[in-house]
């Protein structure tokens, strides 16, 4: 409670796991804006319901709490006016929900392009009106010139447009916009049943797929007060680092494709496809997907297939060290790498920016350490953190995750609980809300849920840590030349998908 | 960087044997390939992909599909940064509202003879997107399509099966 403590606040009444949740009037909801523009507190989420917005706050290491406030008006007092990383979170609760954010300085809609043919589709959810055109932000300069790339990318990537002033190759300005794959899923969520819930969850972002579904089952959990035996969240942590494993080792070698290093994305290739194969063999699905659900997993490993992942282990030790020898002794590939495309530590801390791109510029976060949720409070790793908050410092990010990561499927193999893979969902017969963050390979993946007593979702909102990080590149670039831009990006690697929603 | 390139020569290839058409891909295509256009192109096409809302599970694996153990190009496919360079959309997701236009837009910017493959269960019917108010549901909805590959994602051995039918058709065997 400590933190509420700070935040004028009434008691709330739905139970609400594991952190508490406070009603507030606009005095707590200004006092609390304060604090994250003050940078006392951290911004976890902002999302919406027809007449109410909820915002989850991070204060200390571990220490967090939702907080909301009704708006029957329609409008609420804006958070971004005085910290800019709710920005695009507002935009989005004003395309769903149709609740205006006061004060804020960008009223531009985020997610909706006009298209849906609703308005306010969680919201009002009337007929909507006329398409209205998108201004870009200016940028002003006699030698400027501008340079519109995608939606649709030259690569096999999710489509973004991006929007460059440019002097000569320099980048002076450049502006995402997103909402492409915005696909509907919270309120597809809405009245869904627990499997299905589950199964949207595992596709807001397909490379993440064992983070969401770990983190909406864990949410689920919470809600209805019960735990998944310890068989099954070990056997969850195990997928989970085999998807950090084949995320890293993919991306390591993107990266350095991006830099035109051809060799090292053919060689992570192989060691990525060995994963994948790894996984396939022992769970039936090469990305785990929908292995992962409420109260367990829904698949137990042979104990055959254990020695499988250990010889991809002994494989990966014998080959990923070359390949970090052949990175670090590459004058070329270094010299695209280092110094390209800098996060300020000062801007990581501010937007709360989780995985490599905070813990590259001096941002100790990692929600497997701070809020240390099973089996990980039973297991020992390091939290590798860098402040040049570069390119390179992305990637010896990865790549000391790499080795952490080996080292937790180790103990996870020689510490494999035996016993039951599953605990029975009972419907509670009351409202329940829980809320859970997992660590995904790209950073926190933040899930909120409530649920009837029935165990149908009512509201369910799913934020990719991606929210906090799309902005800092946006920043990273200023001053690089555009050729740097997909190295940039590839170091970053956010989720499309997972923002959209 | 020596040893790396040294070692790679000395091991054999990773690269697998191909895997067997797919019987039903065939016939599918079967239906809608046009003599004509498989004189024209032989055994060589180019592929642009088109993510139109996927959850990018199915990105991961077509990227795959470049990697020493399937290695795409082998059969004289490959993929190109230009619709105006393709002769095949491989279209991905249940195609959101927001992404219509730009796939139209890469339909219309490709040269005929030119085919679309939906790939994926999104692509089919919308998969589990159906009835979003912010989806289509499925690739047919918007431009015609030739050949679906089921799958969630479909798997790399799932691609490769399909485009090879693909392949053969256009071929004219």
């Amino acid at each position: 409670m400590a933190l509420l403590d700070g935040i004028p606040h009434h008691s709330t009444s739905s139970p609400h796991r594991p952190w508490p949740r406070a009603a507030v009037g606009e005095e707590g909801w200004l006092k609390a804006i304060e604090l994250l523009a003050g940078g006392e507190l951290t911004l976890l989420g902002l999302w919406g319901e027809a007449t109410a917005v909820h915002m989850a706050l991070l204060g200390g290491a571990s220490d967090a709490a939702v907080i909301t406030l009704q708006c029957a008006s329609g409008k609420f007092p804006g958070v971004s006016a005085s910290h800019p990383p709710a920005l695009r979170l507002e935009r989005s609760i004003c395309d769903l929900f149709g609740l205006e954010a006061v004060g804020a300085g960008d009223t531009r809609p985020w997610l909706d392009h006009g298209v849906w043919g609703v308005h306010a589709p969680l919201g009002s959810n009337t007929a909507a009106g006329e398409k209205a055109p998108y201004p870009f932000l200016p940028a002003e300069g006699e030698a400027l010139h501008q340079v519109a790339v995608g939606p649709i990318h030259a690569g096999i990537i999710e489509p973004g447009h991006f929007r460059f002033s440019a002097n000569g190759e320099h980048v002076v300005r450049v502006e995402q916009r997103f909402g492409f794959v915005h696909k509907g899923i919270e309120k597809l969520m809405q009245d869904a049943s627990l499997e299905a819930a589950a199964k949207l969850a595992g596709r807001t972002s397909g490379d993440s797929t064992v983070a969401y579904s770990f983190a909406f089952a864990r949410a689920v959990e919470a809600a209805l007060g019960i735990e998944a035996p310890p068989r099954a969240t070990y056997l969850r942590a195990l997928m989970a680092e085999l998807e950090r494993l084949a995320n890293h080792i993919g991306d390591i070698g993107g990266i350095c494709n991006d830099a035109s290093f051809a060799l090292m994305l053919a060689q992570t290739g192989i060691l990525r496809e060995r994963v994948l194969r790894a996984a396939d063999a022992c769970f039936g699905h090469r990305l785990m997907m929908d292995m992962i659900v409420p109260g367990g997993v829904a698949r137990d490993i042979a104990s055959g297939d254990l020695e499988q992942v250990r010889a991809l282990l002994a494989e990966i030790r014998k080959v990923f060290p070359r390949l970090v020898e052949l990175y670090d002794n590459t004058a070329s590939l270094q010299d695209r790498t280092v110094t390209t495309g800098i996060v300020k530590p000062d801007y990581a801390r501010r937007f709360g920016a989780g995985g490599y791109v905070g813990r590259a510029a001096g941002r100790a976060f990692d929600a497997r350490r701070n809020f240390a949720y099973a089996p990980y409070d039973q297991l020992s790793f390091e939290v590798p953190v860098l402040r040049a908050g570069d390119v390179n410092a992305r990637v010896w990010i990865r790549i000391r995750e790499v080795e952490q990561s080996l080292a937790l499927i180790d103990q996870i193999l020689d510490r494999l609980p035996r016993g039951e893979i599953g605990t029975e969902l009972k419907a509670s017969g009351e409202v329940r809300e829980g809320m859970a963050l997992v660590e995904a390979f790209r950073g926190d993946v933040l899930v909120w849920l409530r649920l009837d007593g029935e165990n149908r979702i009512l509201r369910c909102h799913l934020r990719d840590a991606s929210w906090f990080q799309w902005p800092l590149l946006e920043a990273a670039i200023e001053k690089n030349i555009i050729a740097d831009f997909p190295l940039c990006n590839k170091s970053f690697n956010c989720s499309y998908s997972g923002v959209d929603l | 960087m020596r040893k790396t390139l040294l070692e790679s020569l000395t091991h054999g290839p990773l690269t697998e044997a191909p895997p067997a058409p797919d019987e039903a891909a065939l016939a599918e295509l079967a239906k809608n390939v046009d003599k004509a256009a498989q004189a024209r192109l032989g055994r060589s096409l180019s592929i642009r992909a088109v993510d139109a809302g996927s959850c990018n599970a199915c990105e991961l694996e077509i990227h795959a599909l470049s990697n020493a153990f399937y290695d795409l190009e082998r059969f004289g496919l490959r993929f190109v940064a230009s619709p105006r360079h393709a002769d095949v959309l491989m279209v991905t997701g249940p195609v959101t509202k927001n992404m219509r236009e730009a796939l139209l837009r890469a339909y219309n910017a490709t040269p005929d003879p030119k085919w679309v493959v939906a790939v994926g269960g999104c692509a089919a019917d919308g998969g589990i997107f159906r009835g979003s108010y912010a989806c289509l549901g499925g690739v047919s909805d918007v431009v015609p399509v030739d050949l679906h590959i089921p799958g969630c994602p479909p798997s790399p051995t799932a691609l490769l099966k399909g485009l090879l039918a693909l392949l053969q058709h256009v071929a004219g065997k």
